[in-house]
């Protein structure tokens, strides 16, 4: 049995591996955590030693994996598409600066939000950036992508983008390795006219990017991703991503006779595409994400050459969320089947802070003192304790993203709201609260950062935290918070009284005030007493 | 052969031990395996459920069809009902009684059971007091398996063997422990065929 049992996201890492990275630079979030997890667990068992530990946010991760690039070896960086945001400016010169070493971009896409605040499709990102997307259907085409990518990327020299989505990031299948490449030598690239980007060099850069597109188009007609179903029916599908399982789970299943044209490597080959509209009279275009695609094949006055062009724009698919096989079904106008409906004495089960949390215990001593204000909003952001704006807390009124908590706050103080707290953990806020601190203390805007610090970044599994207790509170008066507002507390019950206390002052205060609420996630802790060695 | 398994609880629960065990034993016998889980933000006490898809031919899709599933298997009675759209008409639901209560308007356990026994010939199992018998409560996963191993369409002994590979670190009295768990199971299993 060569076939091991991987996660998508794990076939991303093990392709990475075997294709002789050098590094990969990330920062936890779902569902791409588990790309980077699974070389840290697994890269000490090569013979080439290569690093892997966490970045302190996506910008800082894309960077040091260009950096490494332009040393001549190959970088892999993953993040969640969101995380794309953060590290947007340095990806998209990235494509005109292009690269040395093979550079691949693991972006991992969120459609249904299971575990996001949005569904952005990072094909957008891609096409933005013109640089080569490719989006593989399966885990084992995962694992062969991987490799292909940092092979394309090194052949145009351009970074390439990885894109998936979290139904095959999680979803385990047998995957197949092959053997393994050594790492590229160090041959870091002396090329100025490449990588400074001042406009003259820009301009160059930029026309070269555009001039090359056409070669990418031409590779992608020939890419072992993009493929035909052949079939003879009338009506034809276009899908993309893992699209093109859900539809052939339908073709399979009503043994229906369709041409499917599997996309999974940008730009589209135009030339299939072609041949597809050419065979066909009504064309499903089933994209796993935006109807990207779909809005540029109808047109802007949405004439469409004389076909019927259906897709999630016209409502025969749902127009937001992932696809299934029964959204398709529907779609290809077979009859919905009956089935046994949800009782109605079903109920929702949210999720929940943990038993035994000391966020449990943070948010019970905050709302006691906020309940004694007339204005009692608190900002928030993204971590376990985003949980807090739940039943039975209520505690917190906003989460929008990464660090926001700080400068939303911030700028609801000088609007003149008091009092203005913000609540942020120990990783979000290395990851982008500290900037929005200084802004705070530079403008004297009165406000009441709490951070709680429980030693780990908990709601992705509990990876190490790029800073936190001592550090945090140097970090804190290093950027100019006042010894005597710089307070720590440990969120438990046993301290609620102390900790309403402390909490008081410091909100009642004129001015930057940090409350750093010291205590270890109890997974984390659990994990470490199961298991000393993993955690040293 | 195709067999969709719907793996539901409640996050923390350990579902993912059972569909680890089954996807090693799918894959020992030379079987296609997709399974499909929820990580992040569910896991925190909330629903949590895993589409766990075993052929002897190309699975496309990682995510069951409507009407499909040949098995629910639950280790909470609540959540049995709350994927019932996928069950199709012939198949069976195998869920522990043992309910885990985390939201205040939980419905009551005999409106849980009078829903559950309206499916095709569910089998209810109660979990909990079967695993202390076997020697640890922590194997009531074991014993859930074991009940619904012959809906599986894996033979019993690649099952064993399986739990045998995943718990050998832990060494030969958990092995043991969690076998004689997954045997109870399915005695129960075999009691109710046999009853009904």
């Amino acid at each position: 049995m060569n076939k091991q049992l991987l996660l998508g996201a794990e076939a991303i890492a093990l392709g990475a591996l075997d294709a002789g990275i050098s590094g990969v630079y990330a920062y936890p979030g779902t569902p791409s955590t588990e790309i980077t997890e699974y070389i840290q667990k697994n890269s000490g068992r090569r013979e080439q030693p290569l690093r892997s530990a966490w970045s302190a946010n996506e910008k800082t991760a894309y960077e040091a994996a260009l950096g490494m690039s332009y040393a001549g070896k190959r970088s892999l960086v993953c993040m969640k598409h969101v995380g794309l945001n953060v590290a947007a400016d340095a990806f998209i010169n990235s494509a005109i600066t292009g690269v040395n070493g093979g550079l691949v971009v693991a972006v991992a896409d969120d459609p249904s939000m299971h575990s996001s605040q949005n569904e952005q499709d990072s094909r957008v990102y891609g096409k933005f950036a013109m640089v080569p997307v490719v989006e593989p259907a399966s885990q084992q085409e995962l694992y062969d992508a991987t490799r292909y990518a940092f092979d394309l990327s090194e052949s145009v020299l351009l970074p390439v983008m990885l894109r998936l989505t979290t139904r095959l990031a999680h979803s385990r299948a047998g995957v197949e390795g092959k053997a393994v490449r050594l790492q590229n030598p160090l041959n870091a690239l002396y090329a100025p006219e490449r990588f400074v980007l001042m406009p003259h060099n820009a301009r160059r850069q930029y026309n070269n990017l555009i001039a090359m597109q056409e070669r990418l188009e031409e590779l992608s007609e020939h890419s072992i991703l993009n493929r035909l179903i052949p079939g003879t029916g009338r009506t034809g599908v276009l899908a993309f991503g893992i699209a093109f399982n859900s539809v052939m789970e339908v073709r399979q299943a009503f043994c229906l006779d369709l041409p499917v044209l599997k996309i999974g490597h940008y730009p589209l080959p135009g030339k299939q595409i072609k041949a597809l509209f050419n065979s066909c009279d009504t064309i499903l275009v089933a994209e796993e994400g935006y109807p990207v695609y779909e809005e540029l094949l109808r047109g802007y006055f949405g004439l469409q050459n004389g076909k019927c062009i259906k897709g999630r724009l016209d409502g025969s698919l749902p127009r937001a969320g992932e696809l299934n096989a029964d959204t398709v079904a529907l779609a290809l106008g077979l009859a919905k089947k009956e089935v046994i409906a949800v009782p109605g004495i079903m109920v929702n089960r949210p999720p929940e802070l943990c038993k035994g949390c000391g966020h449990r215990d943070l948010y019970e001593a905050l709302n006691s003192v906020m309940g004694l204000h007339d204005q009692h909003h608190v900002f928030s952001d993204i971590g376990c304790y985003t949980l807090g704006a739940l039943a039975p807390y209520n505690a917190i009124h906003t989460c929008v993203d990464m660090g926001a908590s700080i400068t939303m706050a911030k700028g609801a103080a000088d609007g003149g709201l008091r009092p203005a707290v913000a609540v942020i953990g120990d990783s979000t806020f290395t990851h982008s609260g500290m900037t929005g601190l200084l802004d705070a203390i530079n403008d004297r805007s009165p406000l009441t950062v709490i951070i709680a610090d429980n030693d780990t970044t908990a709601m992705t599994g509990g990876q190490n935290s790029s800073a936190n207790g001592s550090k945090l509170q140097a970090i804190c008066l290093g950027l100019g918070v006042e010894k005597a507002h710089l307070r720590t507390i440990i969120p438990l019950k046993s301290h609620l009284a102390e900790n309403i206390g402390v909490l008081s002052e410091e909100i009642a205060w004129d001015g930057v005030s940090v409350v750093i609420a010291v205590r270890e996630c109890i997974e984390t802790a659990a994990r470490k007493k199961r298991n000393p060695a993993a955690n040293p | 052969m195709q067999t969709n398994i719907i793996l539901a609880g409640v996050g923390g629960q350990g579902i993912l031990t059972i569909a680890a065990v089954i996807d090693l034993a799918a894959l020992q016998s030379g079987l296609i395996v997709r399974q499909a889980e929820v990580h992040g933000m569910s896991q925190r006490g909330g629903a949590v459920q895993s589409h766990l898809r075993i052929s002897d031919r190309e699975i496309y899709s990682d995510l069951i069809a409507e009407g499909t599933a040949n098995l629910i298997l639950s280790v909470e009675p609540l959540e049995a009902l709350r994927y019932l759209p996928f069950l199709s008409t012939t198949g069976r639901i195998v869920t522990s009684t043992d309910s885990f209560i985390n939201m205040e308007n939980y419905p009551a356990m005999e409106e849980i059971l009078l829903e559950l026994h309206r499916t095709n010939l569910p089998v209810l199992v109660n979990a909990a007091e079967l695993a202390r018998k076997a020697g640890s409560p922590r194997t009531s996963n074991m014993v859930m398996l074991g009940a619904a191993a012959s809906l599986t369409g894996i033979a019993p002994e690649e099952i064993e063997t399986a739990i045998e590979k995943l718990f050998r670190a832990k060494g030969a009295e958990i092995v043991a422990m969690n076998i004689r768990a997954f045997r109870t199971g399915e005695a129960l299993f075999q009691h109710q065929a046999t009853v009904s």
